[in-house]
């Protein structure tokens, strides 16, 4: 029992590193402000939970763990507002977003 | 306006005991003294009702939320497929929206859950017109299909 | 385990950091501090939990605060500099 939290605390925490790292690499690779909101916003959603998921399955029912839950629950209320803002204040300030169609679907 | 009340409170003293860890008789004054003064500036502020404490929608919310949960994660699985793609196809698109909520909590709600899916941004709120920034066709055509808008939707009845 | 997590998030953080070194425009700078903000959470969580003290969490939860709060602060001011430059404009034209 010991063994399998270790392990699927493990996958949780090596996941979300590698999504963190994603968005890392995100924020070279997209060409402009638009784009990199969302490589960002792959990093403050699903890494967050992956990285706090992983330590509350170390924490066991605690305190500790439902103070991870908090975090979780701030991160994801306040990262949505943040991107929606700072996408509109950019398109208030002219900031006009590289459009294109390249994968015709 | 009793019942926001009584949900405020509540929700402030399960705030606090998930927060202090200590339980003892002073610490529970202290905890009384706040939330009393934390409801009696909200009642000042006059943010006590519906649309600050929407007590309206906690049965659904659990419900929704998860289907949203599984929308973003299948989102971010396409969103690093792309960043890590030698190629790069990503496909810039901005679109408006017709949000179908009646009350701006509902289109509020709608345009929240469009930003934290990943690969697609709302960008502008008027009234009920959503300008929205997506990173590929594909995610902004199946914002155009409305499936999450019928659910917001349903939320709100 | 949580050493290699502790690694990979600031190697997050550096690559967030050059960002906004780089950033050609101050958006993007803004957009990578606030990154660089959420990384921060989840270090000293991480953190916490290397050296064994869960009390660490109660900062991590204060600051995912402060961060969204000095995020939003620093976009109130582009705002208000845009307004400001738009009432300008229309009152001498």
């Amino acid at each position: 029992m010991n063994l399998l939290i270790d392990s699927l605390t493990m996958v949780c925490l090596a996941l979300g590193c590698f999504l963190g790292l994603t968005g890392g690499i995100g924020i070279y690779r997209l060409p402009d402000f638009f784009t990199r909101l969302h490589a960002s916003s792959v990093t403050d959603s699903a890494c967050a939970f992956l990285i706090l998921f992983g330590l509350a399955l170390q924490a066991g029912w605690s305190l500790v763990t439902i103070k991870l839950g908090l975090v979780f629950f701030f991160l994801v209320l306040s990262s949505p507002t943040a991107s929606h803002a700072l996408a509109k204040t950019a398109l208030n300030s002219n900031q006009q977003p590289l459009l294109g169609r390249e994968d015709k679907r | 306006m009793i019942k926001h009340i009584v949900y405020l409170a509540s929700a402030l003293g399960l705030f606090w005991l998930m927060l202090s860890g200590h339980y003892t008789g002073f610490m529970f004054g202290c905890a009384t003294a706040s939330i009393a003064l934390t409801l009696f500036i909200a009642w000042r502020m006059d943010v006590v009702d519906d649309e600050a404490e929407p007590i309206h929608l906690t049965g659904q919310i659990f419900h929704y939320w998860l289907w949203l949960a599984m929308e973003v994660a299948k989102a971010n699985l396409d969103v690093c497929r792309r960043i890590w793609s030698p190629k790069l196809d990503i496909s810039p698109t901005m679109i408006c929206l017709t949000a179908n909520q009646k009350t701006p909590l509902g289109v509020m709600l709608y345009a929240n859950s469009i930003t934290v899916t990943p690969g697609t941004v709302c960008v502008n709120v008027e009234g009920d017109k959503l300008e929205v920034h997506a990173l590929t066709w594909s995610a902004a055509e199946d914002l155009l299909d409305g499936e999450m808008d019928r659910r917001v939707c349903r939320l709100e009845i | 385990m949580y050493a290699a997590t502790c690694v990979a998030i600031l190697i997050v953080m550096a690559l967030a950091l050059l960002r906004a070194i780089l950033g050609p425009t101050a958006f993007d700078r803004l957009l990578a501090v606030n990154m660089f903000g959420t990384k921060t959470v989840l270090f000293i969580a991480v953190f916490g939990f290397l050296t064994e003290r869960p009390d660490f969490l109660d900062i991590a939860l204060v600051y995912a605060l402060v961060n969204f709060l000095g995020t939003i602060a620093v976009l109130r001011f582009f705002e208000r500099k845009h307004l400001a430059a738009k009432t300008e404009a229309e009152e001498s034209p």
